[in-house]
């Protein structure tokens, strides 16, 4: 068991309510979520928007701080560690983020945002590493110099890739990262997410609403609806019988390859 | 290269005053403090060698003109710098730690902002002294709140974007994730900001200098020179017109030169 949820949930500020005194009122986004995700598994976390399949990533992150249950990672309690406590770990979990234009500093060249991260967990940075880094995830050596505007949008989540994948992590979150992009782009890119997945072998959770694609790329799944699981189990099984009305439409509205006749 | 002929020009008139200051005794004609009464108010062109006249002590006005600019360009550079670097350190901490800094700081900001600042300038200069250092701190202390108030806002912009979130998710640290990746994005915003500020700090130099509280009346500044030529302003228009023109034309040019730079390092208009 590499990543361990216990019955965590997540409240965030409520913005649309200000309170003249005292604290703002608290919104539950997530709800007694309890998952785990093993080494070197793909699991697929899916749901419509706001279901909070993005904050559940982000707190298996620690990116937000979960407010009750337990966060386990690698058999260590990691729920109310601080930020210095969380940068050894850091290096073997890392995120790819749905927007790779916001997501890479427009002032930092490729070169320097790889070399920035390697750096910061001892790393070899040399020019010869980053080169390879790249290469990994089918980028020229050239393209250090760049900056991420003079980048298309498939190159810029390939370099989004190549930073989560640099420090060789146990565990990466990919938060929509092909919705973004176009439809032969995303093909490339989720065919290099398999290619370094089946590489590296590390663990993967893929958020996503496109049940196409967690379809061909998860061993197991997990259907989220308002901050709560409402099914999981093997991508087949849920696939082939899905138990709850939710998951049955959800798969519904896969667009089929060829349509019915009469279907318009 | 910057395209736009704001910046050119801007930095062109501010370049030009920049060289006048530094080599103001060799080019300058006369010495700006002679006094020659038997010359006294002469009107531009009248002597050949008092190429725009002479006040009513008889002092070449042109002369004047050019030492005057080494103290609104002084007062500008160093006033505005250390108002930046006050405001700016402060608004990036209120924008991205929040909470009871962005409280304290914000709550400050429009505590100081609701004096009225000439009255607050010329308060500090009285207690603090006249000379050169108080009108710098009295520009500094007023003026630091403008960069606060914008730079807090666009730290707080930048906190949003999802490259500070990769890079908590990498194990920066919160000083790391300030100076190395938000920084050099509100760059461009303080640069512009710096480049206005540099011309209210000369405008804040005149208004002081005209009411008598800036560096000592016998050192040249423009807002001296203008009290001087309002009270002779029927029989020597030159000794009011020229100095007011050059102020108008520094803060103007301060002005283009920061509207350019806006255009130009906006990575949105730009593209």
């Amino acid at each position: 068991m590499l990543i361990e949820a216990q019955k965590i949930s997540l409240d965030v500020p409520d913005m649309g309510h200000q309170a003249v005194f005292g604290q703002r009122r608290k919104l539950r986004i997530l709800k007694d979520v309890s998952l785990s995700i093993n080494a070197s598994e793909t699991v697929g976390i899916v749901g419509e928007s706001g279901s909070g399949k993005t904050s559940l990533g982000r707190t298996l992150l620690r990116l937000y701080q979960p407010s009750a249950g337990q966060l386990l990672f690698d058999g260590q309690d990691i729920s109310s560690l601080s930020r210095v406590e969380m940068t050894p770990l850091r290096r073997r979990m890392q995120m790819i983020f749905q927007d790779p234009q916001s997501s890479l500093n427009p002032r930092h060249s490729i070169g320097n945002i790889l070399s920035g991260a390697l750096q910061l967990h001892g790393l070899d940075a040399s020019e010869k590493a980053l080169a390879a880094i790249l290469a990994r995830v089918g980028l020229p050596a050239s393209a250090l110099q760049r900056y991420p505007h003079q980048l298309s949008g498939g190159q810029r989540q390939r370099v989004g890739i190549a930073r989560a994948i640099a420090l060789r992590p146990d565990f990466i979150v990919a938060d929509e990262i092909v919705s973004g992009l176009d439809v032969s782009t995303q093909a490339q890119v989720l065919d290099l997410l398999r290619g370094l997945k089946a590489e590296m072998g590390m663990a993967l959770a893929f958020i996503s609403h496109d049940l196409s694609v967690v379809r061909h790329l998860c061993d197991r799944v997990i259907i989220m609806r308002a901050g709560e699981i409402v099914e999981e189990g093997r991508t087949v099984d849920v696939f082939a019988a899905p138990k709850t009305e939710f998951t049955r439409n959800l798969i519904d509205c896969i667009p089929l390859p060829e349509p019915r006749p009469g279907w318009l | 290269m910057p395209k736009d002929f704001r910046i050119w020009l801007g930095g062109g008139f501010i370049l030009l005053l920049l060289l006048a200051a530094i080599f103001a005794p060799l080019i300058s004609p006369f010495d700006p403090l002679e006094q020659d009464l038997l010359s006294a108010t002469m009107a531009p062109g009248q002597d050949p060698s008092h190429i725009i006249g002479t006040d009513s002590l008889g002092r070449d006005v042109l002369s004047r003109l050019i030492f005057a600019c080494r103290i609104a360009l002084t007062v500008a550079f160093v006033a505005a710098t250390l108002a930046c670097l006050a405001g700016t350190f402060l608004g990036m901490l209120a924008g991205y730690l929040g909470g009871w800094w962005d409280a304290t700081i914000s709550r400050l900001i429009d505590i100081w902002m609701a004096f009225p600042p000439v009255l607050l300038s010329i308060l500090l200069v009285a207690v603090l002294g006249t000379g050169i250092h108080s009108v710098i701190a009295a520009i500094v202390v007023i003026d630091w709140t403008r960069f606060a108030r914008v730079v807090r806002a666009e730290t707080q912009q930048q906190a949003r974007l999802e490259y500070t979130e990769a890079a908590t998710a990498l194990g920066m640290s919160r000083g790391t994730i300030l100076f190395r990746e938000i920084l050099p994005n509100v760059v461009p915003v303080i640069l512009v900001l710096l480049s206005l500020e540099m011309g209210i700090a000369v405008i804040v130099e005149a208004i002081l200098s005209f009411v008598g509280l800036s560096v000592s009346t016998d050192t040249p500044t423009w807002g001296g020179m203008i009290a001087e030529g309002r009270q002779i302003i029927y029989q020597a228009w030159w000794v009011l017109v020229f100095p007011l023109v050059t102020l108008f034309l520094t803060v103007l040019a301060f002005n283009q030169l920061g509207d350019g730079l806006r255009q130009w390092l906006d990575p949105m208009l730009k593209r």
